[in-house]
C-alpha cells in the first residue's frame, strides 16, 4: 500500500462525516419542547378542529384560508358544531393562541420548520 | 414477467410490510426504532471501512494509461494535462471531475445500425439522470440532519429553503424529493425499455432502484399525505444521536417503513454494487499519473535476483555448454 497515508485520510473523514450527528450533539439529551397553551386558549376550550386535526392540518386549513381570502374574497370559517370564525391567522389564530413564541415557534424551531406565513403576517403581540 | 425483477420488487415488500406490523407493535418498536437502526448504522461504517481496506490492500504495481487524452509527448505535440496528467495536480483534477460532474458517463455512446453501417451516438440521458439521482439524494440526505442535529445548522435551513423555493402547497414542496423520485423510475425504466440492457440486468440492479423508490415514496406519502408528527419523529431520532434513545408515544408505524427500508439501504450498500461510491476513489484509469515515460515502476514483487553477465553466465557454464555443442564466446 504506497497510499496509504492518502487511504487512511479519506477513510477518517468518511467516518467523522458519517458519526457528525453524534459528535455535534455531544451526547446531551434533547428533549422536544412542550407545547404550552396560553390562559385565553385553555379558557375557549374547543379549538375550530380536534386537537389531533389541528395539529397534522392545521397548514393546510391555513393555506386553504389564505385561497378563500386572498382569491374569493370568502372569509368566514363554519366550524363543525356551526359556529362561525373570521379566517384570520393573525386575529383569530392568535386572539386565543396568544403565546406565538411558546405555542407555534419553539416546535416549529425543533423541527427545523420555517413557515413563510411571517414573512407578511405579524404577531399582534410583538407589533 | 423478468424474475430478476419480481423478485427484488417481492423482497422490497415483504421488507416493508415486515417494518409496518412491527411498528404497529408497540413491544416491537424498540426493535425497529432503535435496534436496529444502531446495528444498520455499525454495519454502514464498518461495512465500508471493510471494504475500502480489502481494496486497498490490492497491489496496483503499474500505470494503467488508458485516457481520452494526447500523453505528455514532444513539446509542439499539445498535452492533454487533464484527460492524461502527468502530475498529482492533474490527477486531482481529472478525479474531481469524474466524481462531480460523472465525465465519464458524459461519453456515453449508444450503437446503431443504420442502413448497412454501424453508427455510434451520443446517448445523454443516462449521464443526465445520474446527476439529478445523485445531486437529489444528497439534498435529501443533507436536509434529513435536521431531524439528527439541534440546534439545526443555518446552512441545513437554508438548503431546504432553496429546495422549496417554488413554495407550491403547505408542507412545501422540496424539490430534491420529487426529482429523487421520477430519476429513480427513469434509471428503472431505462433498463426495462432497452433490450439489452434488461437482459444484462440482475436482480441486484433493480433492488437498489427499488429500494431507493419506496424510501422516496414513503417519505413524501409521510409529508404530503400522512403528514405524521415531526416533532415526535425528531424526538426518536434526536435520542438516537445523543444515545439516548427512546420511543416517544405519537409515532406513525408508517415512520418505521421509511425508516427499516433506509436501513437495509444501509446495510447493504457495502456488500452491493453502491459501494461504488467509495470504489471511485480507487479505479487505477482514473487515479495516477501516466508517467510510465518520466518515471520507472517497478513492479514491487519482483524477486530480488542478482545481476548476471553472460561473461559469468558462460564461466559458470562453459563445460556444459561445449558438451551440448552450444557454441560459446571463450573455450577456456
Ligand atoms: C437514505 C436515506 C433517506 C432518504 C433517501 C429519504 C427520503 C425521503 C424523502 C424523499 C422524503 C420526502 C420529503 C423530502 O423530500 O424531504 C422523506 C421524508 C421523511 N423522512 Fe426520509 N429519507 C431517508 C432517511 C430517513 C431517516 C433515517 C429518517 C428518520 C427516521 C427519515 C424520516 C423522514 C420523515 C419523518 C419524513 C417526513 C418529513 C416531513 O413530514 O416533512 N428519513 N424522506
Amino acid at each position: 500500500m504506497k497510499d496509504k497515508g492518502k487511504i487512511i485520510a479519506g477513510v477518517a473523514i468518511f467516518a467523522a462525516l458519517v458519526s457528525f450527528p453524534f459528535w455535534y450533539n455531544t451526547g446531551t439529551a434533547k428533549p422536544a419542547p412542550e407545547l404550552i397553551l396560553a390562559p385565553e386558549a385553555k379558557a375557549a376550550v374547543t379549538c375550530i378542529l380536534p386537537k389531533d386535526q389541528m395539529a397534522k392540518e392545521h397548514m393546510q386549513l391555513l393555506d386553504g384560508w389564505r385561497n378563500s381570502v386572498v382569491r374569493e374574497g370568502q372569509r368566514v370559517y363554519v366550524a363543525e358544531d356551526g359556529k362561525k370564525y373570521d379566517m384570520s391567522l393573525s386575529n383569530t389564530c392568535l386572539e386565543c393562541h396568544t403565546n406565538k413564541a411558546d405555542f407555534c415557534d419553539k416546535c416549529h424551531d425543533y423541527a427545523a420548520v420555517n413557515p413563510y406565513c411571517w414573512d407578511c403576517h405579524v404577531n399582534p403581540k410583538e407589533k | 414477467m423478468n424474475v430478476n425483477i419480481v423478485l427484488s420488487l417481492v423482497a422490497v415488500v415483504v421488507l416493508g410490510a415486515l417494518a409496518f406490523l412491527g411498528g404497529s407493535a408497540p413491544a416491537l418498536q424498540g426493535v425497529f426504532g432503535i435496534l436496529i437502526p444502531y446495528i444498520a448504522f455499525v454495519m454502514f461504517l464498518g461495512g465500508f471501512i471493510w471494504r475500502i481496506m480489502k481494496w486497498a490492500k490490492s497491489p496496483v504495481p503499474f500505470r494503467i494509461p488508458t485516457t481520452c487524452g494526447q500523453q505528455k509527448s514532444l513539446s509542439w505535440i499539445k498535452h492533454d494535462k487533464i484527460e492524461n496528467p502527468t502530475t498529482g495536480i492533474g490527477v486531482v483534477i481529472r478525479m474531481a471531475l469524474e466524481i462531480l460532474t460523472f465525465r465519464s458517463l458524459f461519453r456515453n455512446t449508444k450503437a446503431k445500425i443504420i442502413g448497412d453501417r454501424i453508427s455510434y451516438e451520443l446517448e445523454l440521458w443516462l449521464w443526465l439522470f445520474a446527476l439529478v439521482f445523485h445531486y437529489s439524494f444528497l439534498a435529501v440526505l443533507v436536509r434529513h440532519m435536521r431531524f439528527f442535529l439541534e440546534p439545526v445548522p443555518v446552512c441545513i435551513t437554508f438548503l431546504e429553503a432553496v429546495d422549496g423555493f417554488f413554495q407550491i402547497g403547505l408542507p412545501i414542496v422540496l424539490m430534491s424529493g420529487v426529482l429523487l423520485f421520477a430519476a429513480v423510475a427513469f434509471l428503472f425504466l431505462r433498463r426495462i425499455a432497452t433490450p439489452t440492457l434488461r437482459y444484462a440486468s440482475l436482480a441486484a440492479d433493480y433492488f437498489p432502484l427499488f429500494l431507493i423508490m419506496t424510501i422516496a415514496g414513503t417519505g413524501m406519502y409521510m409529508r404530503y399525505f400522512l403528514r405524521v408528527d415531526v416533532v415526535a419523529v425528531k424526538e426518536l431520532t434526536m435520542g438516537l444521536a445523543t444515545l439516548h434513545p427512546s420511543i416517544p408515544a405519537n409515532i406513525d408505524p408508517f415512520l418505521f417503513v421509511h425508516l427499516f427500508l433506509v436501513c437495509v439501504l444501509f446495510v447493504y450498500f457495502p456488500f452491493s454494487k453502491l459501494m461504488h461510491a467509495g470504489g471511485i476513489f480507487f479505479s487505477p484509469t482514473r487515479n495516477m499519473a501516466n508517467n510510465s515515460r518520466i518515471k520507472r515502476h517497478i513492479n514491487p514483487w519482483n524477486p530480488d535476483l542478482p545481476f548476471v553477465t553472460y561473461e559469468k553466465y558462460e564461466n559458470a557454464f562453459r563445460e556444459k555448454m561445449i558438451e551440448a555443442g552450444i557454441p560459446v564466446e571463450k573455450e577456456s
